[in-house]
């Protein structure tokens, strides 16, 4: 039984993060520019990351296995940040300018969700 | 002194940890490699407030549990904004002010709004911090100031 609901939830936990993924690498090459697109790789270190080895270390019979997949997690979420902030800082340095118009009105989806209400 | 002992233990415990082979000769083997870790650490004078900063204590687990949960929120912020752009991508940039003192304040701070997916730290100065956001209400929950005030309460600088 216990096993049942821990390869269940190892299944969830998978699942959403490959979707997550491949989320990610749309974005990648959807968005417009740089910057917008290490928004979209911020989704796979951070929530996507989490996910896959926390399902991960349900699947472990040994609890130093567990605790090793686990500390991944911290080190992940220690290092992606400083990766991403020399990246965003390089460009920003080095001249490149964030496209910010051309997206439409600011106020384009509080439109639309009015719209939808009634 | 007192913070190269606790900078000895906490390496003890993560040898503990995760070597799993409790041979008294591994054993011996980890304690005089930690030791060696900490004196060099403690004799290069990198065992400070930054390089350990044990001073923190239960307060940053507390506030790293908030975090997780607005990491959770915004992942789905920005999977909306990448499946319809054209609805939801409203890209911003906006400088904004930094409450902490110390160095060590400022860095939990700018990586918390870049480990936050949607907002990213572009350039981190004084007292002021350049963000780069994907939505106007990413750039919201940046500018209501909740974070900043949470990681100055950590730092015990109100």
């Amino acid at each position: 039984m216990i096993d049942l609901i821990l390869d269940t939830t190892t299944w969830a936990l998978l699942i959403a993060g490959g979707l997550l993924l491949l989320i990610t690498g749309l974005g990648l090459l959807r968005l417009p520019d740089l910057y917008t697109r290490i928004h979209a790789g911020g989704m796979a270190d951070t929530l996507a990351t989490f996910l896959i080895f926390v399902g991960l270390a349900l699947q472990s019979d040994d609890i130093f296995v567990t605790i090793k997949l686990l500390m991944v997690i911290v080190f992940v979420f220690f290092t992606s940040p400083t990766a991403s902030y020399a990246l965003a800082h390089g460009s920003y340095v080095a001249g490149l300018k964030p496209q910010l118009d051309g997206f439409g009105p600011p106020d384009a989806h509080a439109d639309d969700e009015k719209k939808d209400a009634p | 002194m007192l913070r190269a002992v606790s900078l000895f233990l906490v390496l003890m415990a993560v040898w503990l940890l995760l070597s799993g082979h409790y041979t008294p000769l591994l054993i011996g083997f980890g304690i005089a490699s930690c030791l060696l870790s900490a004196l060099i650490a403690w004799r290069m004078a990198v065992v400070d407030h930054e390089g350990h900063p044990v001073h923190l204590g239960p307060k940053i687990i507390v506030y790293w549990g908030w975090l997780l949960v607005e990491i959770f929120k915004a992942n789905l912020d920005v999977a909306k904004c990448v499946i319809f752009p054209a609805k939801y991508l409203r890209p911003v940039m906006f400088t904004t002010k930094v409450s902490q003192k110390s160095d060590l304040g400022k860095v939990i701070y700018a990586n918390s709004i870049t480990l936050t997916p949607g907002t990213v730290t572009v350039d981190l100065d004084n007292d002021t911090v350049m963000v780069h956001a994907l939505t106007e209400a990413s750039a919201d929950g940046i500018k209501n100031g909740e974070m900043d005030r949470r990681v100055t309460a950590v730092m015990g600088e109100t």
